[in-house]
């Protein structure tokens, strides 16, 4: 389609921006879908970064029980801030806002999102709500202590700054539907011609579904958290015992919102694994419906489990068991995207570059996360695993070895897209094996210290549980090192890296038909869609082998 | 570690492992599956071998396989653990019921003779009723040895059964996150033989059936 030689003569969108501004300003003011993109890129990564340090603070805190190297209060305001930071500045915004905003309207061959102002002005959202978080934390009062939970009544009685704290996940809130918005459109009204939708690519679906659930699902949370300012600062009685008001209440609203963000953080990276699987096995996605419609089932099913989070907070039997079902319910789409996953290695002529390996290593544990959320889904089982380890364990493989790996796959599946600059292979195979046995090392041991009866939240332990909290603490040093090495090598690689081709991998999505980095609107000329997404007869390579 | 996993501390600790297990087990023969069959077919369809791929659009019948077969699994799964709790969640009518009332940051039992203490003493192989409220914040009251553990509120009484069937001393922890010092919140259950219990508490509840109030309002 793109004609390279074309591509070599026209600037790219580093060169061009959408307004006669340059520099900083030029920046700070584009609209410009892969600008805004690169934006969310550098504050999530940074956010990431320190979210990161806080959690090894805190490992090295419980290498020993008793008091390591803080106070109990300190501990208490660091585990929050990691959660806090990790969630809504993070893992939420994290691949919507920076793959879907760079690479969605090119995938489906659109110059820009449906509304490329609202776009921007989302980016100064979360911002504003960034630093509204970080200003809670240098507040007379002190950072918020109440866990990223903050329920009631603890977060009401707490004397910290927890109502800054938690409207500035309102403001980020709005970040999010906005977004939403804003994809929802350009998949409805901004595709190419000949781009249907099961023309799409799974990417594509993925981040399409995530932003219903972004629109239907936050505003939720927001009049959550406003009605918790009220109650803290007029004592209206809606949850407050002390009140009136009903605890329970608050965890229902609560996680109305925050269960179905957890698909809001999962959808996206799976959406990856479907483009990053295909690309390197160099054969069509197995299950192309089965993938895209199983995302739309998990956002909608997703509504449907949040109290599995209150499986021991004495809601109803019934309710209880009504819920534990829909949970295993909900496990089964997962289950078919794992599936049809494998079965695309089947027969492709596979090249394990590092993308690919991140993607292996998400299987397997993304597999782990989801097994083990059948464990405590399991009625009988979350009645001792609640609130314990074991859960902590659950939701970092879910989170962190799922999206979390994905988050880092994305990065290396793209960055010659994005940057036009090629990395070290072989630094970055090393990055992925040392990812893998770290993080195995830090979250597998609290799965035995879950079940062994520790609690979470917990700054203090029996001496019983010291050796296998000594191996997560190591585990955390070897992890944090590779991650360093796994963005130092993309940093170093802007800078010093070789020059990229436009399809090193040899995709064949939008996305690979167009030069690295892309010119500002995307395409020389608007492409006409005739391939289905993951057709790879159209790629020069195959033709000649064949 | 093993000793704790086989440990018969309760009536109902064995049946949560045996629970446990059946769902780790289905888990580990899955996750083998899923990860030998990707790992074999990276070396066999490896570029370097030179293959021609091959474009498969799908299967119908295999996709109804691995939506059927999962199905099934995660309902015998499901129908396992809700017996299982139904066990867990049904108090018995000779148990003896003691009131626990939480607080930042300690734990405090209350006999129905008056009798008040930090430590939750109970004889051994007698059914016990938790009636449980909080004086202020959430906390959750767990006994990791016996697999059971319910949030305690305020305003609102939530319940806990158990049976404990070995003489010992176990941890009572505190598992909702309760502010300062909510990870020193420990207490102990301890368990006595039948005639040093009635000894410490000074009568016979051999006879003890709870009443129909309780039992009215714990069903609820």
């Amino acid at each position: 389609m793109a004609n390279e030689s074309l591509a070599v003569e026209e600037k790219s969108f580093y060169e061009e921006g959408t307004s006669k501004r340059t520099g900083l300003l030029g920046w700070l003011t584009s609209t410009d879908h892969k600008r805004i993109g690169l934006l969310y890129l550098i504050a999530i990564t940074v956010f990431f970064l320190v979210g990161a340090t806080i959690g090894l603070l805190m490992r090295l805190e419980l290498i020993s029980p008793g008091e390591t190297i803080m106070a109990a209060q300190t501990y208490n305001a660091l585990f929050t801030l990691h959660g806090v930071i990790m969630i809504f500045l993070f893992i939420i915004p994290g691949l919507p806002a920076i793959f879907g905003n760079f690479f969605l309207p090119i995938q489906i061959g659109a110059k820009d999102v449906a509304f490329p102002r609202l776009n921007l002005l989302s980016w100064y959202i979360y911002i504003i709500g960034a630093a509204l978080a970080l200003i809670s934390l240098v507040l007379p009062g002190g950072p918020i202590d109440t866990g990223w939970t903050f329920y009631i009544p603890y977060s009401v009685r707490s004397t910290t700054n927890v109502s800054l704290a938690i409207f500035s996940a309102f403001v980020l809130g709005f970040s999010s539907i906005l977004t939403g918005i804003n994809f929802i459109t350009t998949v409805h009204r901004m595709r190419a011609p000949g781009m249907g939708w099961f023309k799409m690519p799974l990417f594509v679906w993925s981040t399409y579904s995530t932003a219903w659930i972004q629109v239907i699902a936050t505003p939720v949370i927001a009049i959550t958290i406003i009605l918790v300012i009220l109650e803290r600062t007029f004592g209206v009685g809606i949850f407050d015992p002390a009140l009136g008001g009903d605890p329970l209440l608050f965890q229902h609203l609560f996680w109305i919102y925050s269960h179905p963000a957890v698909y809001i953080m999962i959808l996206p990276a799976m959406g990856v694994v479907s483009e990053i699987i295909p690309t390197f096995a160099r054969r069509t996605i197995f299950g192309y419906k089965a993938i895209a419609f199983s995302s739309l089932a998990i956002a909608f099913v997703g509504y449907l489990v949040w109290a599995h989070h209150m499986f021991t907070s004495g809601i109803s039997d019934t309710a209880r068991a009504i819920f534990s079902f829909l949970t295993f319910i909900v496990a089964l789409p997962s289950g078919v995207k794992v599936f049809n996953w494998v079965a695309t290695m089947y027969k492709g002529s596979i090249d394990p570059k590092p993308p690919f390996l991140w993607v292996m290593s998400f299987i397997f544990l993304f597999s782990i996360g989801g097994l083990t959320g059948l464990v405590v889904g399991a009625l009988a089982l979350d009645v001792h695993l609640h609130d314990t380890y074991f859960v902590v364990a659950h939701f970092h493989y879910v989170m962190f070895g799922g999206t979390g790996t994905i988050f880092i796959a994305a990065l290396y599946y793209w960055f010659p897209k994005m940057f036009g600059k090629t990395y070290n292979i072989k630094i970055a195979n090393w990055g992925v094996a040392l990812f893998f046995i770290s993080f195995n090392m830090l979250y597998f041991p609290k799965f035995i210290l879950g079940y062994m009866g520790q609690p979470r939240r917990y700054y203090d332990y029996l001496p019983e549980f010291t050796s296998l909290q000594v191996i997560s603490t190591v585990g955390s040093w070897i992890l944090y090192a590779t991650l360093l090495l796994v963005f130092g090598n993309l940093v170093y690689s802007l800078f010093k890296g070789k020059k990229s081709t436009g399809n090193p991998w040899g995709g064949v999505t939008l996305e690979w038909h167009t030069s690295s980095p892309p010119p500002l609107e995307n395409f020389h000329e608007i492409p006409k869609v005739t391939h289905e997404p993951y057709d790879f007869s159209q790629l020069k390579e195959m033709k000649h082998e064949s | 570690m093993l000793m704790l996993f086989s440990q018969i501390a309760s009536r109902n600790t064995q049946m949560v492992d045996d629970i446990m297990w059946y769902i780790v087990g289905i888990s580990v023969v899955l996750l083998v599956g899923i990860t030998i069959t990707m790992i074999y077919f990276v070396f066999k369809y490896n570029r370097k071998k030179g293959h021609k791929p091959v474009d498969i659009h799908g299967n119908i019948w295999l996709e109804i396989v691995w939506i059927g077969i999962p199905t099934i699994l995660v309902l015998t799964m499901f129908f396992y653990s809700y017996s299982g709790y139904k066990i867990l969640r049904t108090v018995p009518d000779d148990a003896f019921e003691i009131n626990v009332k939480a607080r930042m940051w300690e734990w405090e039992f209350n006999y129905e003779n008056g009798k008040k203490t930090d430590t939750l003493f109970v004889p051994v192989n007698k059914p016990i009723l938790l009636t449980m409220e909080s004086m202020d914040v959430n906390h959750s009251f767990f006994i990791p040895a016996f697999r059971i553990k319910e949030d305690v509120f305020a305003g609102k009484e939530t319940y806990l059964t158990f049976t404990p069937e070995k003489v010992d001393n176990y941890d009572i922890a505190c598992a909702e996150y309760c502010g300062l010092n909510h990870s020193m919140m420990y207490s102990e259950v301890v368990v006595m033989q039948k005639d040093k219990f009635t000894e410490w508490y000074g009568e016979n509840i051999d006879e003890n059936i709870i009443d129909e109030n309780t039992k009215a309002e714990i069903s609820n």
